[in-house]
């Protein structure tokens, strides 16, 4: 009848670590996001989807790049801009797997209102924010996370304004799923990116990972071996349906927890979109795109 | 009072090729659903009909006119003077009588209008409108009503086919409850019975056509888009509320659920324009759309859709620039805009529509070439042509539609999404790619494969791959066709809406001896290659449009074709005070710069 149908996907061999990786990262030697991109390469292996159906997208920063470095369908969009791109993609094609990755800025700064909406409208993909609180590919400007007192080449005598709360604001956009973690704790990272994309609807994922480059050791806190903790969140005791209480721990003092804050079922966009057209089509008993064509061409004669 | 509508007596009888009916009220009087009322009656009588409207750009209330031109022969313009008045109030009266033909006939609510007794220049008609229609619906509806009864009126003194009326009627209320459709005949036939005879000593009747044609479609220019897109193809869009462009997204999110698809309302411009390059990557045809600021707003995204070779369609109804400028009126002042609005040499396909008709067709051939071409394509429309009512003959759907589909067979090993040899066709996720190697899609300069290269030779080729599958574009358009004398003294060019009145133009001057031809262009990138040919044959070429002179005293196409040409005989003839080309502008704007 219609004619956006997906034909039904071919099962193809198996994803390998070999397999899944493209290109050579550029990102700097000891960058955080290498480990990112490794556990995210080890989840694919272990969940074992079509690869063809996989997409990776990204917006602008260093960790933006990340398509380029992962054997999948991929895009690199514009600054600030991944996650509307990955709604067309997901809203118009429910049958892949869709992934954005992106920065602190791409996500916080310039992208800040389209993360707003992305969680309100629940759309079915999973969003890894590499946040390493400045600006990396333009060499160490403020980002919406530095630190207040942070210096950079535009706060040279240190940030003034107070930064963003990442999980408030992944939790206030109405994201459906919403977790944290640490490039330096990949077994973590690992089972965040597992439960996130196992989630059905807006997954979103901060994940601190450093710069070594222009902001060294800004995550030390929550590294055991530099003296740190990672204290991670006892699901026994936080309830990821209760908001207020994921709020509560989205306030607690720097370094802060990790795991999932808040996760809870509700309907996709995806799904509703889906429930308006079965209903239009049912409607319409059976008729042609032409007979829908014709039956409107006539109530304008 | 008589319930039904009598027959009219045969009295002196008028007969008339065409009329300019001007009715002028305030936005809540409902007139602009007499004029619908009155296009859709011309379109079925196979009579050619353009409406042309304004509404206040205040959110309710406010003074409001709906001009309907109506008649036998082709109706190239809204008219640039009324046959007719209807003047509902004072102000309506006072703003608009200068826009009634000497010897026009002044229709006036005697409620609210009082007449200057010594002013003779027109046919004075006074009827008191709102009381007569409180008394024929009873006491609580106010003056609702009035536009209904005096519909009636017009279709007494013009004769109009009562019974098709009535049909209208009950298709557009008849859903709603009886009372309004019941309502709706009681202020029209209250109009109808008026006895007009006694103020007005003659009746008008348009000329029956020539030939029997078919019944007509009519519709506006923005309904026309709509359904040309989904005719082409188009399943898929997003978009953000602006005049005049919302009525297209709002059709498109109730019409594409039963085709399959789906129309997103953005949180913003940039998002709205960044979802349909997602489903266009993700292999479904789609479509945005704005007016000029929210065009404005998806420059930077638009460029990636030509850096990253997708195929999309992007409406831009203009209305009058710069930054908020008049949002309720008409210009052409975005076309550099459509042209060159992204940053880098970032070529696309701008198209413009040239009536109501067009838009129809012009978002047809946008999609095409989009698809065609893996390449943005813009439809330039505009305020005046976006909520114009114009009849045209139904299009051959069935052999137009384009059923859109969604290619995901393997691609064979050593695909490469930007080979230089051809042009790009994407294979969207999930497509299986033989060897297991996968594309990318990217704003950087890239290799054929989508990888980021900044090699200095690749980044030349890739330029000219862009570059070149416009030109090729170029060479495949039709040849230009030049209406009216094909060689002589002066050419007429326009684009877009402009086209009605530039044709009537012509063929007034025409008919007064004057060797005068007329190129209406509907390819603005890339122009069609024979334009200098065409341009040679004439001793002067006025280019004719709806934007400013600039800088240096030209509009925009204008300067363009200087560019392009080098002929310095091209002038230019450019206005922006919001409101469409009259015919005697023209002629006049051309004379003073014809040598």
């Amino acid at each position: 009848m219609s004619s956006p149908s997906v034909p039904k996907p071919v099962e193809r061999g198996t994803i390998t670590k070999k397999g899944i990786a493209a290109d050579h990262p550029t990102w700097c030697p000891g960058c955080g996001d290498f480990a990112v991109l490794a556990a995210f390469f080890k989840t694919l292996e272990k969940l074992q989807f079509p690869q063809e159906k996989i997409v990776t997208l990204a917006g602008i920063g260093c960790s933006s790049r990340f398509p380029y470095f992962v054997n999948t369908h991929g895009g690199h969009f514009i600054h600030g801009r991944s996650l509307p791109f990955a709604t067309g993609v997901s809203l118009g094609r429910d049958d892949l797997h869709v992934f954005v990755f992106g920065g602190d800025g791409d996500g916080f700064s310039i992208g800040g209102n389209h993360l707003d909406h992305a969680g309100r409208k629940n759309i079915r993909l999973t969003y890894v924010i590499m946040d390493n609180f400045v600006y990396g590919l333009t060499k160490k400007q403020t980002s919406p996370t530095s630190p207040q007192g942070f210096q950079s080449k535009t706060d040279p005598t240190g940030a003034i304004d107070r930064p963003t709360n990442p999980m408030r604001k992944l939790l206030s956009s109405g994201a459906t799923f919403v977790g944290r973690t640490h490039a330096s704790q990949i077994k973590h990272m690992m089972s965040m990116y597992e439960r996130a994309i196992n989630h059905d609807g807006f997954s979103v994922v901060e994940c601190l990972s450093e710069c070594v480059e222009f902001y060294k050791g800004a995550f030390d806190a929550a590294v055991p071996r530099k003296g740190g903790a990672f204290e991670i969140i006892d699901e026994d005791e936080h309830d990821v349906t209760d908001m207020s209480a994921s709020l509560a721990l989205a306030e607690e003092a720097w370094p802060g927890k990790f795991g999932v804050y808040y996760q809870k079922k509700e309907p996709t966009k995806n799904e509703l979109e889906g429930a308006i057209i079965k209903k239009a089509q049912a409607k319409s008993n059976g008729a042609s795109d032409l007979d829908h064509l014709k039956a409107t061409f006539a109530m304008m004669k | 009072m008589a319930s039904e509508a009598s027959a009219p007596p045969s009295r002196s009888e008028k007969l008339i090729q065409d009329a300019v009916i001007r009715l002028a009220g305030d936005s809540q009087d409902g007139i602009q659903s007499i004029g619908a009322f009155l296009a859709r009656l011309a379109g079925r009588s196979a009579q050619e009909v353009m409406t042309y409207m304004t509404i206040p750009a205040t959110i309710s209330g406010g003074p409001s006119i709906f001009q309907v031109r109506m008649g036998t022969g082709e109706v190239l313009s809204a008219g640039d003077e009324a046959d007719f008045l209807v003047a509902f109030y004072q102000h309506s009266h006072d703003e608009h009588v200068s826009h009634l033909k000497e010897g026009g006939v002044l229709l006036y609510d005697s409620d609210h209008v009082e007449l200057d007794e010594s002013d003779t220049r027109f046919l004075k008609v006074g009827v008191p409108i709102a009381s007569l229609t409180v008394e024929a619906l009873g006491g609580s509806t106010r003056e609702k009503g009035k536009n209904l009864f005096t519909l009636g009126l017009l279709s007494r003194i013009f004769q109009l086919d009562v019974e098709k009326l009535r049909r209208i009627f009950k298709e557009r209320f008849g859903g709603k409850s009886e009372d309004i459709l019941r309502n709706a005949n009681l202020a029209f036939d209250a109009g109808y019975s008026y006895p007009i005879d006694n103020v007005l000593d003659r009746y008008y009747s348009f000329q029956t056509p020539d030939e029997s044609g078919e019944p007509q479609v009519t519709m506006d220019g923005n309904t026309a888009i709509t359904l040309g897109l989904i005719t082409g193809g188009v399943r898929y869009g997003s978009g953000y509320p602006i005049t005049p462009w919302s009525t297209i997204m709002e059709m498109l999110r109730s019409q594409l659920p039963k085709y399959g698809g789906l129309f997103v309302q953005a949180e913003d411009e940039l998002a709205a324009v960044s979802m349909a390059i997602g489903f266009a990557y993700s292999g479904r045809l789609a479509v945005t759309g704005s007016s000029g600021p929210g065009i404005s707003l998806k420059m930077e995204a638009l460029g990636w859709a030509t850096m990253a070779e997708i195929p999309l369609i992007v409406v831009n109804i203009q209305r009058g620039g710069p930054s908020t400028g008049l949002p309720t009126n008409v210009e052409q002042s975005d076309l550099m805009q459509a042209i060159y609005g992204s940053h880098g040499d970032c070529p696309r396909v701008v198209l413009a529509a040239q009536n109501v008709k067009d838009c129809f067709y012009t978002a047809l051939e946008a999609c095409s070439i989009a698809r065609e071409y893996s390449v943005p394509v813009f439809i330039l429309s505009d305020m005046s042509m976006a909520s114009r009512i114009e009849a045209f003959d139904e299009p051959d759907l069935e052999n137009l539609i384009v059923e859109p589909s969604l290619d995901l067979e393997d691609r064979p090993e050593g695909y490469k999404p930007y080979d230089l040899e051809r042009i790009t066709r994407h294979a969207p996720p999930g497509t299986w790619i033989e060897g297991g190697k996968f594309p990318q899609v990217t704003g950087l300069e890239h290799d054929e494969t989508g990888h980021p290269s900044a090699n200095p030779e690749m980044h030349v080729k890739m330029m000219n791959k862009r570059r070149d599958k416009i030109r090729k574009l170029a060479d495949s358009l039709p040849p230009s066709k030049v209406f009216g004398d094909q060689e002589g003294d002066t050419l007429l060019v326009g684009w877009g809406s402009t086209w009605g009145p530039i044709r009537e133009t012509v063929i007034r001057a025409r008919s007064n001896g004057e060797k005068m031809g007329h190129l209406q262009i509907r390819y603005l990138n890339p122009l069609p290659n024979d334009l200098e040919e065409i341009f040679n044959r004439y001793k002067n070429i006025v280019v004719v449009e709806m934007n400013h002179e600039g800088l240096y005293g030209y509009g925009q196409l204008a300067s363009m074709l200087r560019a392009l040409t080098c002929n310095p005989g091209i002038r230019s003839l450019a206005k922006t005070d919001g409101l469409t080309f009259k015919i005697r502008e023209i002629l006049k704007g051309v004379q003073e710069r014809v040598q």
